[in-house]
């Protein structure tokens, strides 16, 4: 049972990880994406989509080439930084989080989009800032694209397998994530019965993340819609 | 409070905007049909919109000076704007909607909260979110907040345009107190003439993207029309006397007294009152044993002919009324410039436009 837990606890660990970095960028490229018109928008739009339809595979074996010890920002980032991917669970959550990257992106995006600009403009004739009005008007306004963005980025961090398995492998306690984990007991003969309880808790865990995020979703409606009717 | 300069000229869409005027503490409407370029003025006042050339100055505070190379951003400006749509923040309830110059904005003035919430009548609102207001509810809550903002300036742009006649009619009574006792410059910009004749002191005519003309909302939508396209005459006067039995009241006008059908006009203030041009009759001389209740002395001071009709103008002491009488009559009775005439008003057919401010 604690063997199956670590595995739990790991995966959590890493999908946690992958959402704490890609976050803010996904939602820089968001607000980009949303906002601005710029030369090679269409090019970034591309880019950023990438990860959802290449194969899985291609984009650890590109991560790998990046950030593996001999790869060239796998290099600079060791000696700045003394951060490692390799073979680690940090490696194991970049995987994730650069797979779960559009995913992020494309519900923030919306949200931004959706906002009435001239709500901020009516913030600037109020004396807020640009960057208050951001804040106090269209951020709130975007919420419940953001809390979208992250519940499905979450998810598809917690089970991203591809990618993952390419740029760290499979090492047990380190890098072997619930779907890493649940593939390599089915390898083995006598492996069934335990991949059948791994596959049971992340059921389950698949379940109560979705209505964690209903609940979130409702209490914000009613937040919104408190002292109506 | 300064009055604000404007003296600027650039583009709009397809046609140039050329726009020279002041507008004193009070309300001054900037009156056009729709597409007129008003509403890019406005803008161009506010900062959302570039003027090429020119300056708007309000005192020593310079907004824009093309030659300077000044151009203030919006927020700079001390400029209130109530848009046409209201743009209230739909996730903040009332209450924060009407303070959010205050904790976002960081603008305080010396107007209280409680104040301008029993001014708009908000009282039993604030805990409401905007998607749950009527039309006119929200529009008070959008004026209300652009007051707490304490501008120098308040740009109002059609903020009635998007509500049917019964909430235009709720919301008037507030706008009139707001234009009876503002301290600073209020542009009110609109394209009905009902609207600008209850609450501008001032007129600006827009056509075309330039202004035609400048004057007193006598002056300016004497000019212009109702809307079953009959010229409004305007008089301005004080209510010197009530006849509480018939429920009639004098009023002391540039032309003479005139005695209109009202029941709450108090003694002593001063009222603009508005004569469709087809209510008004002409006769050669004073008439007795006559229903009509006004009877003045006017010299007619010009004849123009719109097919069927003629549109007499009548100089009536410093004033001037517009007569709609059909072409016959007016060819009948032989009216030309300088003609002295009787101008025939029924009580009825006065009508009381709005108070004005005491001190005029």
């Amino acid at each position: 049972m604690s063997a199956e837990l670590d595995i739990l606890l790991l995966s959590a660990k890493v999908a946690f990880a992958a959402m704490g970095f890609s976050l803010v960028p996904a939602f820089a490229v968001a607000l980009l994406l949303a906002r601005k018109d710029f030369r090679g928008k269409a090019l970034l739009q591309a880019l950023v989509t990438l990860p959802l339809v290449l194969p899985p595979v291609v984009t650890g074996y590109g991560l790998l080439l990046l950030f593996g010890s001999q790869g060239p920002l796998g290099r600079l980032l060791e000696n700045l930084l003394g951060l490692s991917f390799a073979f680690r669970w940090s490696g194991a959550a970049l995987a994730a989080g650069v797979m779960a990257f559009p995913l992020l992106v494309r519900p923030i995006r919306l949200s931004l989009e959706a906002v009435d600009h001239g709500l901020e403009e009516a913030a600037g004739t109020l004396g807020a800032s640009r960057l208050v009005a951001f804040v106090t008007v269209t951020l709130p306004l975007a919420l419940p694209g953001l809390i979208a963005g992250v519940v499905l980025g979450f998810a598809k961090a917690l089970g991203e397998f591809g990618a993952t398995i390419t740029f760290v492998s499979n090492i047990p306690g380190e890098t072997q994530t619930l779907s890493l984990a649940i593939y390599a007991l089915l390898q083995s003969p006598e492996g069934d019965a335990a991949a059948l309880k791994l596959i049971t808790s992340s059921v389950l865990l698949a379940l109560a993340a979705v209505l964690l995020s209903e609940w979130v979703a409702r209490r914000l409606q009613r937040k919104e819609n408190h002292g109506r009717a | 409070m300064d009055a604000l300069e404007v003296d600027i000229s650039g583009s709009a869409g397809n046609f140039a905007i050329i726009a020279q005027f002041r507008a004193e503490p009070g309300v001054t409407g900037l009156f056009g049909r729709s597409g007129a370029g008003k509403s890019t003025i406005l803008k161009m006042i506010a900062g959302a919109v570039r003027p090429e050339k020119g300056r708007i100055a309000a005192g020593e505070r310079v907004f824009f000076d093309a030659r300077a190379g000044i151009n203030l951003p919006p927020r700079a400006r001390g400029i209130g704007f109530v848009f046409q749509d209201g743009r209230l923040f739909p996730h903040l309830s009332v209450r924060s909607n009407l303070t959010y110059a205050r904790w976002a904005g960081r603008r305080s003035g010396s107007r209280t909260f409680d104040e301008t919430v029993a001014l708009l009548g908000l009282e039993t609102h604030l805990d409401r979110y905007p998607e749950t207001l009527s039309g006119g509810e929200r529009q008070r809550v959008a004026i209300g907040r652009a007051l707490l903002a304490a501008p120098d300036i308040l740009l109002m742009d059609e903020p009635l345009s998007s509500l049917d006649e019964e909430r235009r009619r709720e919301i008037l009574p507030y706008l009139e107190r707001i234009a009876n006792q503002t301290r600073i410059p209020v542009l009110y910009v609109s394209h009905d003439t009902d609207e600008v004749a209850r609450l501008a002191d001032r007129v600006v005519a827009v056509e075309q993207g330039r202004v035609r003309a400048v004057g007193s909302a006598a002056e300016i939508l004497g000019r212009s029309l109702d809307e079953a396209g009959g010229p409004v005459s305007l008089l301005d006067g004080l209510v010197t006397g009530l006849d509480e039995h018939y429920g009639t009241a004098f009023v002391q006008t540039a032309g003479g007294p005139v005695e209109l059908s009202s029941q709450d006009l108090p003694v002593g203030s001063r009222v603009r009152l508005r004569i469709r041009a087809s209510e008004i009759a002409i006769a050669m001389a004073p008439l007795d044993g006559l229903s009509i209740r006004n009877q003045l002395a006017c010299v007619v001071t010009g004849v123009e002919r719109r097919g069927a009709f003629s549109h007499v103008t009548l100089a009536v002491g410093e004033a001037r009324l517009v007569a709609r009488i059909t072409g016959k009559s007016a060819d009948i009775l032989g009216l030309s410039a300088g003609k002295p005439v009787i101008a025939l008003i029924k009580a009825v057919s006065v009508e009381r436009s709005r108070l004005l401010r005491p001190d005029g």
